[in-house]
């Protein structure tokens, strides 16, 4: 495995194992260059019609919750990003009620691998580049619209966000597949924490009644993708708890999620009792 | 004839039991339905909300019977547009399906319409009854939105399984049709009215949308039962949705038969 001289330098063993097997997710995925386009192409349209449901809701009215159409162009595009990159990593979590019902995630525990790590590297989403895409044109003209002052803070906000937003979904992939082990055959369960969160994250938090507030805020802090970074960018002032100085907790928001993600993920897999094989 | 029926109403009731089966599904599948419906109803009040309270047509009341009708349907409907054929055409399970006394369309589609009505009690009704304590929704006051609305809502459910029957078979001539459920999925679910209700958008693209069968799986049925579309109007709805019904049954056998005879199983 450690036969080609690695030009960066030494690295620990493990490392380069996790390379070889994404390297060769990557190339498996590249191969089959047919449905590759298409899978990307249906990837983008899904990204095309969740931001076109947006626009249409703000452009039927004006102003919703303190945000116009451009304002929400940047929330839509920083979570989008944030949602498609995690995705893109993390998303086949969501294949683990799969390996539980046929009783084929015994194997993984035949490696010597921690079980997560496996799971992660054992695909990799390509096609989400293409929805990720949509996002990046869109944040490019959420930027180009906006009047934006931009000051040191304010692109520090930018860049942190595009770092931090991934991470944070992630985390909701990793909870949601904790509760899979729990429900077995009830995919939407999950969905409610990821696709439910980037739902929420592309509507400024402004609308959201109280209790969606707090969960989103501080539970699933999805609110930290999306509405709160725009706060800082747009300088707007927010609303109740989460209002513009709360954005600069978005470090310790991706702590705190990952901190209840590998507690789910620890109960689910103590909960597991094996394939019975 | 009358036991060709019997027959197809059994398969209904098996499709009925096999979702039964998995009784988790249905709390998680409310518990999704629940969020949301939660989210949806904060952004689309809010949008009433700053249009001064009447946005095309919607006031809170109806926006949230929109939101919460829409959301209760979605386990009956299944637009998601996975079937059960295109499993079994994967598979090779079709061939067997195929030299059985009955007919493959049928079958399957009186199998999923089961699977769909299973629903009924354990996701829709308690999804209403989330909104109900929520945000609150109106609901109509005379008898007729309600039968009309049933009538509506099991339109849609077997206009669903004959559209999703009819997308599936297609996989006679593509081994693997997951592309096109993708393509769908995501523009069969905006077309039908699914996170933004048809009057909110453009003229254009109402005009698109009803040229396609989508809006008759959620539109159709969620105007009826909160009573936005009534009288005269209703019963047009309802036609309208039968046609399509029609069209889609239609379509779905005369690529059966095309298909049946292309059909290429690999294996032995």
């Amino acid at each position: 495995m450690a036969s080609a001289p690695d030009p960066a330098g030494p690295r620990p063993a493990a490392w380069a194992a996790y390379r070889a097997v994404l390297g060769s997710r990557v190339r498996a995925r590249a191969s089959y260059r047919i449905p590759f386009i298409t899978d990307s192409l249906g990837a983008g349209l899904v990204g095309i019609v969740e931001f076109v449901e947006t626009f249409l809701v703000f452009s039927a009215t004006g102003a919703i919750g303190g945000f116009d159409v451009h304002a929400i162009l940047l929330v839509f595009a920083l979570a989008e990003i944030g949602f498609c990159l995690g995705d893109l990593a993390f998303g086949h979590l969501d294949s683990l009620p799969e390996y539980l019902r046929a009783g084929t995630l015994d194997i993984f525990y035949l490696r010597p691998q921690p079980l997560l790590a496996q799971l992660v590297t054992s695909d990799i989403s390509l096609r989400r580049l293409a929805r990720a895409a949509v996002g990046v044109v869109i944040l490019g003209v959420a930027l180009w619209t906006n009047a934006i002052m931009w000051t040191i803070p304010r692109a520090a906000m930018l860049v942190l966000a595009l770092v931090c937003s991934p991470l944070i979904y992630a985390a909701l992939f990793v909870c949601a597949a904790g509760v899979q082990f729990f429900t077995v055959n009830a995919p939407e369960m999950p969905n409610a924490f990821t696709y439910g969160g980037r739902y929420a994250a592309v509507t400024p938090a402004s609308v959201w009644p109280g209790p969606l507030r707090i969960f989103f805020g501080f539970v699933a802090p999805v609110a930290f993708t999306g509405y709160l970074p725009a706060l800082v960018i747009l300088d707007l002032p927010g609303v109740g708890v989460l209002a513009q100085p709360l954005a600069w907790g978005l470090p310790l928001a991706v702590v705190s999620v990952w901190g209840i993600a590998l507690l789910l993920w620890r109960t689910g897999v103590r909960h597991y009792q094996g394939g019975g094989g | 004839m009358r036991s060709t029926l019997a027959v197809y109403l059994r398969l209904v009731r098996v499709g009925l039991r096999t979702q039964s089966a998995y009784p988790l599904a249905a709390v998680a599948g409310v518990a999704a339905n629940a969020m949301f419906g939660l989210i949806k109803a904060s952004i689309l009040l809010a949008a009433v909300a700053s249009a001064g309270g009447a946005l095309r047509g919607y006031d809170a009341a109806t926006m949230a019977a929109y939101v919460w009708v829409s959301q209760a349907l979605i386990g009956l409907v299944q637009p998601w547009g996975g079937s059960q054929i295109a499993a079994s055409t994967r598979s090779g399970q079709v061939a067997v399906e195929l030299v059985r006394p009955l007919d493959v369309q049928g079958a399957h589609i009186a199998d999923d319409v089961g699977r769909g009505l299973f629903g009924i009690v354990p996701r829709t009704l308690p999804t209403l009854a989330v909104g109900a304590l929520t945000t609150g929704l109106f609901l109509p006051h005379a008898l007729a939105p309600y039968v009309l609305g049933v009538g509506s809502a099991l339109l849609a459910v077997v206009l669903s399984s004959a559209c999703r029957y009819a997308l599936g078979v297609l996989g006679f001539w593509v081994v693997d049709a997951r592309g096109l459920q993708t393509l769908y999925m995501v523009v069969g679910s905006f077309l039908a009215g699914l996170f933004v209700p048809l009057p909110l958008m453009p003229h254009w693209l109402q005009a698109l949308a009803a040229a396609t069968p989508f809006p008759s799986l959620l539109m159709a049925p969620v105007d009826v039962i909160s009573g936005r579309v009534t009288g005269p109007a209703a019963y047009a709805v309802l036609a309208h949705q039968g046609l399509w019904l029609i069209a889609a049954w239609a379509l779905g056998a005369v690529l059966t038969r095309a298909g049946a005879r292309r059909l290429e199983i690999q294996g032995g």
